[in-house]
């Protein structure tokens, strides 16, 4: 019964989190956690998330053009759109459907890897609390270094889009700036951060949960791995809807 | 001192413990052996704590090891020293930083302190200068050691060993249990061990739990192992022809 399943562990997953967030026995050894994570996560996953927020402007620039040609609207509206989408729904779900795959399948594989050869057990006889101190710094990493990640992406989606678009002839700079300049409405950078929060702790949390708890040998952790990224990235979408429509609604 | 009082663990409907009794006693080699199976990974944990037993009381001295809390379960733990079966060093760790783990975690020893405390550890399983390497730049039996030195960091009172020879030349592994041993008389610690060497029976074993399918089927010390009836006991330690002659031998027969 699939739906049995899925209810055990999300009871299992809500009683873990009482786990993961209980004080910590030595803070200098959790702060030195989380900056090694918050390395790996923000500077580790820079080149990644730069790639294709570049490529998503540029791309969404040049099918916008080729959808308004020949319309009677202005052509700085498309520095416009591009603005807005790529603030809105790009740069969050796109870089965390990325980072789930990078950051996510990393993660569950580390600490299944961890479970696997008796790590946790050997942290657990020694006293530590390993939900906590293998969880608790990827999340505080994860949800302070992806927001950042995130408007970076919106950032460079746009330089992007403006490469794509201005060079080639497009349309003027003058054009492209002036959209985006246009209409420009602060609270949609909210709802981008919003989603960038949310997005950052269901990978981590979701990641974590599928390598913590694996079971068996190398197949279950490639399994356990893949499962990360799929359940991740089935969650940040339908967390986007909600978002979507608690926020614009 | 351990007790396992009435020990049952069952998983799924397959019950692996089915009431065991025995006490582990404090200076001695305590071996938990038996065949693959037989429940002594099982038992070793329970009596770790990494599995809750389905039935029975596990006591630290004075303590219901299960009915502790919080607080005074994370004294015991800052007690129990345990070295495993792959070692379970941490691999991006450095030898002193792997060494240095637990003292890290739970103590406020100065920097200087705690290095000097993983020298003298490091100098107890007679490996000097190997700080700053990492676990896959030394060998099986170096590891152990390691894992050894790890262990013993906070001075416990009580050390688990699981299969602290396997994978081991048979050099490698008397030394290794004559450094067990040496610590645990030492310290007076309680050294629980769980093997299926019958080397590490003969030489160290000083309280001996032999399980079977579960059940305490023989207890006794080395020199009793010998002189035993009990068939069970004799079938798997003198399982070779080889040993079989020895034993006769010995015996006078």
């Amino acid at each position: 019964m699939i739906v049995f399943d899925w209810l055990e562990h999300f009871g299992r997953w809500v009683v873990w989190q009482k786990q993961i967030f209980k004080k910590p026995e030595n803070l200098g050894m959790y702060y030195k956690e989380t900056i090694r994570q918050m390395y790996d996560i923000g500077i580790g996953s820079l080149p990644i998330v730069f790639l294709i927020a570049i490529f998503i402007g540029a791309v969404t620039v040049i099918q916008f053009y080729y959808q308004m040609e020949g319309t009677l609207i202005p052509p700085y509206y498309i520095g416009y759109i591009v603005r807005d989408m790529m603030i809105i729904e790009l740069a969050p779900t796109f870089t965390n459907l990325v980072l789930a795959g990078k950051v996510g399948s990393n993660m569950a594989a580390e600490l299944g890897g961890m479970r696997q050869k008796e790590h946790i057990d050997a942290m657990e006889v020694m006293g530590v609390n390993t939900s906590a101190y293998l969880v608790l710094p990827k999340v505080i990493a994860a949800v302070s270094m992806i927001p950042i990640l995130v408007s970076l992406a919106a950032f460079v989606g746009v330089i992007g889009g403006y490469l794509a678009s201005v060079p080639s002839g497009l349309f003027t700079a003058a054009e492209y700036i002036q959209g985006l300049r246009a209409f420009f409405i602060p609270w949609n950078v909210t709802i981008m951060f919003v989603k960038a929060v949310s997005f950052a702790f269901i990978l981590t949390s979701v990641s974590c949960y599928q390598g913590y708890f694996v079971k068996g040998g190398s197949i279950e952790l490639g399994q356990a791995s893949t499962r990360a990224v799929v359940y991740s990235d089935i969650l940040i979408l339908l967390a986007d809807y909600f978002i979507a429509v608690v926020l614009t609604g | 001192m351990i007790k396992a009082k009435n020990i049952f663990k069952q998983f799924g409907d397959q019950e692996v413990l089915k009431g065991i009794d025995f006490t582990f006693e404090a200076g001695k080699n305590n071996l938990i052996i038996g065949q693959s199976g037989a429940g002594k990974t099982v038992f070793l944990k329970i009596l770790v704590g990494l599995h809750q037993p389905t039935k029975g009381e596990v006591w630290y001295g004075e303590k219901n090891f299960f009915q502790l809390k919080k607080e005074e379960l994370r004294q015991v733990r800052m007690d129990v020293g345990m070295l495993f079966q792959a070692n379970a060093l941490f691999d991006s760790l450095t030898i002193e930083e792997n060494i240095r783990f637990p003292m890290d975690m739970f103590s406020k020893m100065t920097l200087k302190e705690k290095k000097n405390r993983v020298d003298l550890c490091l100098e107890r399983v007679n490996l000097e200068g190997i700080n700053n390497k990492f676990p896959s730049e030394i060998s099986g039996g170096m590891q152990k050691r390691v894992g050894i030195a790890r262990a013993i960091v906070l001075n416990p009172k009580y050390l688990f060993c699981d299969e602290p020879n396997s994978g081991l030349d048979p050099k490698t592994a008397i030394t290794i249990d004559e450094l067990i041993s040496s610590i645990t008389v030492d310290n007076n610690i309680t050294t629980v061990i769980n093997t299926h060497d019958m080397n590490s029976v003969m030489e160290i074993g000083d309280n001996i739990c032999f399980l079977n399918q579960g059940i305490l089927a023989w207890k006794g010390t080395k020199h009793e192992v010998l002189e035993s009836k009990n068939d069970l006991l004799e079938e798997f330690i003198f399982a070779s022809p080889f040993l079989k002659k020895l034993k006769a031998r010995a015996l006078g027969k």
